[in-house]
C-alpha cells in the first residue's frame, strides 16, 4: 500500500475539470486507489464519489493505492495534482 | 418449378450482395458522388402545394422547375421583358389580373405568348381569381400549364418557395441513422459494425420513429435548420445484419416511421479503447457543420452490456431538458462549487 498526503492549494478546489483529470489519470492504473477526505473515502476511480467530497482550498487529503502498480499510480496522480495547480 | 428456383436465386443474389450496411451505401451512393440535387416537376408542386389544375393536366409531370424563386410579372406586363425570368414559375395576383383586364384582347395575347415560353414551368393565378382567356390560348400553344389557388397571392408564394427551397437544396449524404426520438431528431454515426441499425431497431421497438437508415440525405432549410430525409429506395427499410432487410412500417406500422426530420443532435458511436477518454460530465462542447449550420454531437462509447438504445433516449432528453433551460452538469457544478466553497472555509480556520 503506497500512500501520500497532499495540501490543496488551489482557490477553486477540486471542482469538476480537476476531478475529471484526476479520474481519468487513476483510471489508467490497476490499483486500488482511494481519495481520502476528513473522514471520508472515496474511489478515486469515481468521478461522481470524487466530487461529492467538495474538497476546497486548505484541505488536507491523502490518496493511496494498493496493487501491482501502486508506486507508480501514487507518482502519476502527485504528478497530475502539482500540473494542475492543486497543490505543490 | 423453375419459376421458383429463380425467385429463390435472386433473393440470393440481393441478400449476399447486399449483406452489410456499407455495401448499401455505396451502391445507393456511387463512388464519393456526395453531392446530389433533386429536380422537382411542376406535378411535385402541384401534389405539394395543393395547386388546382386549371390547363395542361398532361404537361405537369414533364415541366421541370430549376428554381426557388417565383416571379410576379408585373412589369412584363406593361411590355418590358429586359430581365424576364422565364424559367421560374410565373405567379399572377390580383394586381396583375386587374392591370391586364384594362389591355386590349390583342394586347394580352401579345404579352401572354411571350410569357409562355418553353422553359417556362407554370402559370399560377392566386385568390380564386378567374384567368385570361389570352392566358389560356397562349399556355396552350406553347405548352405551359396554368393552375390556381384559392389563397392569397403571399401565401401561395411563401408556400412555394419553402417547397421548392427544400426541395431544390444542395443535399449531402451522410452515413449514419436517423431517428426521431421524443420529437428530437438525432443522427446517429459510427464504423460500419457498431450497431448503428440495430440500435434504431430497438430505438423504433420503443416507440420512436425511423426516418432512415444507412444513408441520411441532409439538406439547410435556412440559417438554423438542418433536415433529413431518406433516399426513396430506402425509405422505412432496415437493415439488420443476420436478418437482411426489415420494413419497418410493414412490421411496426405508420406510428414508426417518419418522412423527414429537423437534425437537433448527432449520436456519434465509438467502439470503446481504454486509451480514449469520453466526456464524464457533459460538459464537452462538441458539433459537427453541415453546409452552414452546427449540430451539437456527444460520442458514445461502445461496449458489450451497454443498452445503447436506452443511452440514446436519455441523451436526447437530457439534450431536451438543457434546450429548454434545464442543464443538469450546470447546476452540479453551482452546488459542487458552493460545497467546496463552504469546506475550504472550514479548513482554513482550522
Amino acid at each position: 500500500m503506497e500512500k501520500k498526503e497532499f495540501h490543496v492549494i488551489a482557490d477553486t478546489g477540486i471542482h469538476a475539470r480537476p476531478a475529471t483529470l484526476l479520474v481519468q489519470s487513476a483510471s489508467k492504473f490497476n490499483s486500488e486507489i482511494t481519495l481520502q477526505y476528513q473522514d471520508k473515502s472515496v474511489n478515486l476511480k469515481s468521478i461522481m464519489g470524487v466530487m461529492s467530497l467538495g474538497v476546497g482550498k486548505d484541505a488536507d487529503v491523502t490518496i493511496s493505492a494498493e496493487g501491482a502498480d501502486e508506486a507508480d499510480a501514487i507518482a502519476a496522480l502527485a504528478e497530475t495534482m502539482k500540473k494542475e495547480g492543486l497543490s505543490e | 418449378m423453375f419459376r421458383f428456383q429463380s425467385v429463390w436465386r435472386l433473393e440470393w443474389v440481393v441478400s449476399t450482395s447486399l449483406d452489410n450496411a456499407d455495401a448499401l451505401f455505396l451502391l445507393l451512393n456511387g463512388l464519393g458522388g456526395i453531392i446530389l440535387a433533386e429536380s422537382v416537376t411542376v406535378a411535385d408542386l402541384v401534389k405539394n402545394t395543393r395547386l388546382d389544375v386549371y390547363h395542361g393536366a398532361e404537361l405537369l409531370a414533364d415541366k421541370v422547375i430549376t428554381t426557388s424563386d417565383i416571379s410576379r410579372p408585373g412589369l412584363a406586363l406593361t411590355g418590358y421583358f429586359n430581365y424576364y425570368p422565364r424559367e421560374r414559375v410565373q405567379l399572377l395576383g390580383k394586381t396583375e389580373t386587374a392591370y391586364s383586364k384594362n389591355m386590349t384582347h390583342d394586347e394580352r395575347l401579345m404579352i401572354f405568348r411571350k410569357m409562355c415560353q418553353l422553359t417556362t414551368p407554370a402559370f399560377v393565378v392566386s385568390t380564386g381569381l378567374p384567368v385570361p382567356a389570352e392566358l389560356v390560348t397562349a399556355g396552350q400553344e406553347n405548352g405551359v400549364p396554368i393552375l390556381g389557388t384559392k389563397m392569397t397571392s403571399s401565401r401561395i408564394l411563401s408556400n412555394m418557395t419553402n417547397y421548392l427551397e427544400g426541395k431544390l437544396a444542395e443535399r449531402q449524404s451522410v452515413h449514419g441513422v436517423l431517428v426521431d426520438i421524443y420529437g428530437l431528431g438525432v443522427l446517429i454515426t459510427g464504423d460500419s459494425g457498431v450497431g448503428k441499425s440495430e440500435t434504431a431497431l430497438e430505438l423504433v421497438k420503443r416507440g420512436h420513429r425511423l426516418i432512415a437508415d444507412d444513408r441520411v440525405d441532409v439538406y439547410q432549410q435556412d440559417e438554423q435548420t438542418l433536415v433529413g430525409e431518406a433516399p426513396k429506395i430506402l425509405s422505412h427499410l432496415l437493415e439488420i445484419r443476420g436478418i437482411g432487410i426489415i420494413d419497418v412500417m410493414n412490421l411496426f406500422g405508420a406510428g414508426a416511421v417518419r418522412q423527414d426530420t429537423d437534425i437537433d443532435l448527432i449520436v456519434h458511436l465509438e467502439s470503446w479503447t481504454p486509451d480514449k477518454q469520453f466526456d464524464r460530465l457533459g460538459n464537452g462542447e462538441q458539433s459537427r457543420r453541415f453546409f452552414d449550420v452546427e449540430v451539437p454531437e456527444i460520442s458514445v462509447p461502445v461496449k458489450t452490456g451497454r443498452n445503447l438504445a436506452i443511452i440514446i433516449e436519455a441523451a436526447a432528453m437530457n439534450f431536451r431538458a438543457e434546450s429548454m433551460g434545464y442543464d443538469a452538469t450546470k447546476v452540479f457544478d453551482d452546488n459542487l462549487n458552493s460545497l467546496i466553497k463552504e469546506n475550504s472555509a472550514q479548513d482554513s480556520h482550522k
